[in-house]
């Protein structure tokens, strides 16, 4: 083992760093917050920050770099923090990641960066914290107001952005540092997409959205809300008479799958999107102060079924509004859950029941049209299926009832089909999803590109951002050299 | 922000507001619907347009009171305005040259099939319509429907006006009149839109309703307006909000549409409750009576 570089700031052998624990991200007490909607983890201390920053190997191939889908320079802003210079830190970062505040809280760091982290191969040593270390530059500059604003001349091109989920904030933030004018479209009333109507309050505070908004709008990006495009202006009328020079669509995975099996219109049956949004976005818990109702979960047995994030944050939304007992139905086991590590550890400390290799059959109603019980069966896992995770297989004999007053579906999403129906020329998949070049983003329309949950299918807002990242990059080629190579057949 | 140009009730508790939506205007089709949001708190509803200039960029809109937001929604008027409008969403109506319509109205249903008689008729269609209130005064848009109808046939449940009857006993005549029907539009309440498809699934006469869930998002997003038709999923936002009304599963629709009847209820009694002490501290300060919900009210 070689030692760091002798410019570092960190005086600290490579084997002291390796003997200093991670440090934890400090919590919310799991009791307390189990009832509320306040932010569980409550970010880095400067000395916390610092003191996990000098257990960098300062390695010189930064893998954890190669790691991360936008690229974030992680080995230079974790030694900008290692020598307290907080604010050089977090430019460092947004030099790659323009939402640095967000991804800091919900990416799944473990798959990406940490998972490329030297420190984690070592038996018993634990990766460096790269999320917590993001999140603490961000919130730094934040809590300091600081602002970094695109320096270059405006090139006089404008650029549409079809959605202001994380795909579609990333190109915004990216083009405008280029110089490009910018005008993102929302379908909603509230500018996010699924940072605001999916992620809970507890995992990303609308707060810190409303921050990183504003930077955005700072650097120049101009924001239009209720505009359906597709419906409200199509891409073509974007393209003519509105005189867009290219569009980035970046809609989302869009529309709930239900599981098509008896009882799913009783009441109480939700997909994920809706009660997640009546929550999130249309703030029902606070009815009547606010008008959207939702059934009343105070005292109720309440499920969500499947294993995702989403699926954790619909049924730790449902513990926070009051549910007797909330249960994960999962049909696979443990080990195939896609839900981040670290939220399905909070999600058992605030009291989640789990119930692994079982599938509900059918919803069964109280005779007067709402939801009394799940009729499940027990799964075994069998032999893999085309996921590669061992498909899982109903145990004859074993169905049995689960009382329940509300069921939280949270099975996936397939492709909303209302931009490609109304986009002639716009190449979809067989599922419904737009077909987009994997290094540039392309689509078969000159000029249109597309990105995020809208072209892979569900996947996470880091990935989303990594596509937003490539689309930003070649849009801005596009618009430099206006030469189109048609996307190969 | 989106503002309100004009606003005039057409009966008690029916209200036109036309509204400043140039977008909206520009691409609307007869059978579209907005999601309306009046304010920072304020629930999503969906609400059928009725007409749109797209020269002056304006919508029209007809609105019932029954609930908190549409009891908000009566109280403003004109030089205001409201937090969100998005659309047009939905599927518009399918407009050919059918040959012999009904279009059939059911109370402030009339204002959404309105727009969808009035392009059928345009198309070349031979169009009757029924239309249907409780009373004389609930009686909405006549001159407006007689203006697109080859026919206009008109019921009051008590009698008050025109024949007295539902819009169905009429339907019913025609059928058994041997009257020729290629395509029956049906938009109302859901017990009258269930009582047409009744009548005309026997006789093989093909029916469309436009279906009035509740909905969100309104972009086929959250899921909450699915439909059963055919026994299977259909999202009213996007896949509607016409349907083929024989195929319709009206139980669930009735069902689903009482989600929140209890919470709606409290919404509207705490609404009345905040009025009234506005009510009465106006009152107090102004030495006279003042009536908040005045004309908003049946």
């Amino acid at each position: 083992m070689t030692q760091p570089a002798a410019r570092s700031a960190n005086p600290m052998t490579l084997k002291e760093r390796m003997k200093v624990p991670r440090q934890l991200m400090p919590e919310q007490d799991a009791a307390l917050r189990s009832t509320a909607f306040t932010e569980v983890n409550l970010g880095y201390s400067p000395e916390l920050a610092r003191q996990e920053a000098m257990r960098c190997l300062e390695c010189a191939k930064a893998t954890c770099v190669q790691h991360c889908p936008v690229g974030v320079k992680v080995k230079e802003f974790v030694q900008l923090i290692v020598a307290g210079d907080f604010a050089g830190a977090a430019a460092k970062v947004r030099e790659d990641n323009v939402l640095p505040a967000i991804t800091g809280r919900v990416c799944p760091q473990e798959d990406h960066c940490e998972a490329g982290c030297k420190l984690g191969k070592t038996k018993n040593v634990k990766p460096l914290g790269i999320g917590y270390l993001e999140r603490f530059v961000a919130d730094y500059e934040q809590r300091m107001g600081i602002r970094h604003l695109p320096k270059v001349p405006p090139t006089g091109k404008k650029v549409a952005v079809v959605g202001s989920g994380p795909s579609g904030l990333t190109v915004a933030g990216d083009l405008a540092q280029r110089g490009h004018k910018v005008r993102v479209f929302e379908a909603l009333h509230e500018l996010g997409g699924v940072l605001v109507y999916g992620i809970p309050e507890f995992r990303l505070p609308k707060q810190i959205i409303r921050e990183q908004l504003d930077y955005l709008r700072d650097m120049g990006v101009e924001f239009e809300t209720d505009v359906v495009v597709g419906r409200t202006v199509t891409i073509d009328e974007l393209m003519g008479e509105e005189g867009y020079d290219a569009v980035f669509i970046g809609t989302g995975a869009g529309s709930p799958q239900f599981m098509g099996i008896p009882g799913e219109h009783l009441n109480g049956v939700y997909s994920a999107n809706e009660f997640l949004t009546r929550i999130n976005l249309m703030k029902a818990y606070q009815f009547p102060r606010y008008d959207e109702p939702m059934v009343d979960l105070h005292g109720k047995d309440v499920a969500v079924i499947g294993g995702g994030n989403t699926a954790l944050d619909a049924i730790r939304s449902a513990l926070r509004l009051g549910a007797r007992k909330a249960y994960v139905v999962y049909r696979r086991s443990e080990a195939e859950m896609p839900a981040r590590i670290e939220e399905v550890h909070h999600a058992q400390q605030e009291g989640i029941e789990f119930h692994m290799l079982t599938n509900p059959v059918e919803f069964l109603s109280d005779g007067k049209g709402w939801l009394a019980a799940a009729r499940c069966v027990r799964m075994e896992l069998g032999e893999p299926d085309a996921s590669g995770r061992r498909r899982p297989v109903p145990i004859a004999g074993s169905e049995f009832e689960l009382p329940l007053a509300v069921a939280v579906i949270a099975v996936g999403t397939s492709a909303n089909p209302i931009v490609q129906s109304t986009t002639p020329g716009l190449a979809t998949d067989k599922r419904g999803y737009i077909q987009a070049d994997g290094a540039t983003q392309r689509t078969s329309r000159k000029g249109v590109f597309a990105g995020g949950d809208i072209v892979t299918g569900s996947a996470t807002v880091i990935l989303a951002m990594g596509a937003g990242r490539r689309a930003a990059t070649s849009i801005h080629e596009y618009l430099t050299s206006g030469a189109w190579e048609a996307l190969p057949a | 922000m989106f503002k309100i140009l004009q606003a005039q009730f057409l009966a008690p508790g029916i209200k036109r507001f036309v509204i400043e939506a140039p977008r909206i205007a520009r691409r609307q089709k007869p059978g579209q619907f907005v999601i309306l949001r009046i304010n920072e708190t304020g629930e999503r509803i969906p609400i059928t347009i009725e007409s749109s200039d797209p020269v002056a960029g304006t919508i029209s809109i007809v609105v019932q009171a029954v609930g908190k937001t549409t009891h908000l929604l009566h109280s403003l008027g004109a030089e205001e305005f409201i937090a969100d409008i998005v659309g047009p969403l939905g599927k518009p109506s399918e407009i050919a040259r059918f040959g012999t319509v009904v279009v059939v109205g059911g109370g402030v249903g009339t204002a959404m099939a309105y727009p969808t008689a009035a392009a059928l008729k345009r198309a070349g269609n031979r169009v009757i319509s029924i239309i249907g209130a409780r009373n004389k005064e609930l009686v909405i848009l006549e001159k407006e429907m007689r203006e697109v109808s080859d026919i206009l046939l008109v019921t009051t449940d008590d009698g008050s006006y025109a024949e007295r009857g539902f819009v169905t006993d009429k339907l019913r005549d025609l059928i058994q009149t041997d009257t020729h029907i290629d395509l029956v539009l049906a938009v109302g309440p859901v017990v009258m839109m269930r009582a047409v498809a009744e009548l005309t699934k026997p006789e093989g006469i093909r029916t469309v309703v436009s279906l009035n869930p509740i909905m969100i998002d309104g972009t086929g997003m959250c899921g909450g307006c699915r439909v059963l038709v055919d026994g299977k999923s259909q999202f009213a936002c996007v896949d509607g909000p016409e349907f083929d009304a024989h195929r319709v599963n009206f139980d669930v629709l009735v069902q689903r549409n009482a989600m929140y009847h209890d919470a709606e209820r409290r919404s509207m009694e705490e609404f009345i409750r905040e009025r009234t002490a506005q009510e009465e501290r106006a009152h107090n300060q102004a030495g006279e009576p003042c009536a908040v919900l005045q004309g908003g009210e049946q």
